[in-house]
């Protein structure tokens, strides 16, 4: 059995925070994470940050990464880290199973942990919406972004959120035709900056619109859209047919955190943050003591706020197990602030709505 | 199907890999997925479904949905967007579940 102090689950934005922030407070950490390279789903954000300077804000989240994993370096006689590793159980005795390159199994012992798994994109309901060709937006990021493949020659985008008109504009990037975004809301989620760009490249946004079938044999090959009524019915007749090769399904994302629910942590249905999602306390403590979590598995946000919560939760498990360092009040309240000033926009309101409902006192 | 030119990101292709699709020989380079490289080369049906046999492509391309599990050098159910092309390699569409034994 391994002995461990901090064992941060996920090395994307919120985890490699988590781990710079306990690191620095004198814990030693072990980042364990799946894929081959650590930063998570920043290595395909090739699109300018928002936010302030403490969150980066006008770097690229490709180059984010870097950022981070220079700063633990400065940390690194406390730092170990596992790549291509799985965590497939949390286990009510506080031990945790990983499985590291697909054959070597091993136990670890923690003092704490940090969840910070991250979430994966939701899926839409249409007849043929498993045709190839049909895939998620995040997926389209990737091929495009990490490996320099065109998904496609014409796509249709379903979602006019932020992620739906930011992977828009960087499928013309790639030189990618974008024939038409749709979404079923009345309005566009993303922000208005992000569609103008787009609009004005011409491509329409149809909004109050939805998917009614795919059509092809082997793979995509037309789409047929409706307009929908206000209570989100498909009106007969409204039908708009696109030769498609692609359809990008950007309909946001839902916690991945199953992780916490086998751990026995109290979890609850939040719509504003997406999906199911742990009770906690202020410092991210969930209601099984030492289980710290942060970043989109305590409900989806933004990346800038990913990484605030991965800095807070790491500086209070640290502190938790015995690293509470002689700033840790003004560190702390560091990090709430940005995290106030992340959520102060109309979308904060709907996540602070739902933070609201899993907010457990301190214990 | 590569991008040739982009604002932002360089591409640095360096090695080229050769590997079997279904007995074909396809050329991908080196640190690409196998999902990746046969997409690049047109590829986009990489199984059958388990019971209606309806093809599948992949979906996430982070290892999460399962929809791109294929048999490689004999071995089913691997998830070809998280594993890297190797010189050589056999890649074979899989017909639901697969032979495990």
């Amino acid at each position: 059995m391994k002995q461990a102090e901090i064992v941060i689950i996920g090395g994307g934005p919120a985890g490699l925070c988590a781990a710079v922030s306990a690191a620095k407070s004198g814990s030693k950490v072990l980042i364990i994470d799946k894929n081959k390279k650590l930063g998570g789903q920043l290595i395909k954000q090739t699109h300018m940050f928002f936010g302030s300077e403490k969150q980066y804000a006008s770097k690229r989240g490709i180059d984010i990464p870097e950022i981070l994993i220079d700063e633990l370096y400065k940390y690194k006689e406390n730092v170990e880290i596992s790549t291509e590793a799985t965590v497939v159980g949390m286990y009510e005795d506080g031990i945790i199973t990983v499985l590291e390159k697909e054959d070597n199994y091993y136990k670890i012992e923690p003092k704490a942990v940090v969840v910070a798994t991250g979430a994966y994109e939701k899926f839409l309901g249409f007849p043929n919406n498993d045709l190839p060709g049909i895939y998620g937006a995040g997926a389209v990021q990737t091929l495009m972004n990490v490996y320099g493949i065109k998904p496609g020659n014409r796509v249709l985008m379903v979602g006019a959120g932020n992620i739906g008109l930011i992977v828009s504009y960087q499928l013309m990037q790639a030189g990618v035709e974008v024939k038409a975004i749709l979404d079923a809301a009345p309005k566009i989620g993303g922000y208005l900056v992000h569609a103008s760009k787009i609009r004005r490249m011409g491509v329409p946004i149809l909004t109050s619109h939805t998917v009614k079938e795919a059509i092809g044999n082997e793979f995509l090959e037309k789409a047929v859209i409706c307009k929908v009524d206000e209570k989100f019915n498909p009106i007969e007749g409204t039908e708009i047919t696109f030769d498609v090769d692609v359809m990008c399904i950007s309909v946001g994302l839902t916690p991945l955190n199953e992780l916490l629910a086998m751990r026995g942590c109290e979890m609850k249905y939040i719509p504003q943050l997406s999906g199911l999602v742990p009770v906690r306390n202020e410092n991210y403590e969930t209601t099984v003591e030492n289980v710290f979590v942060a970043g989109d598995a305590t409900g989806v946000e933004e990346a800038s706020a990913a990484m605030v919560e991965g800095f807070l939760a790491g500086l209070c498990a640290a502190a938790k197990i015995g690293y509470k360092p002689d700033d840790f009040m003004e560190r702390k309240n560091d990090y709430e602030e940005q995290l106030n000033n992340l959520r102060s926009g109309p979308a904060g309101k709907h996540i602070l709505a739902g933070i609201e409902q899993i907010r457990r006192s301190y214990v | 199907m590569r991008i040739e030119e982009h604002p932002i990101l360089k591409f640095d292709k360096v090695k080229k890999i050769k590997f079997m699709f279904n007995r074909q020989e396809i050329e991908g380079y080196e640190g690409e997925t196998i999902a990746a490289a046969l997409h690049a080369a047109g590829v986009k049906v990489l199984g059958k479904s388990l019971f209606l046999h309806r093809p599948r492509g992949f979906y996430c391309a982070i290892g999460n949905c399962s929809s791109c599990l294929m048999t490689v050098n004999g071995v089913a159910n691997v998830k070809t967007c998280i594993t890297d092309l190797e010189e050589g390699m056999i890649v074979e569409t899989q017909e639901g579940k697969g032979v495990i034994v």
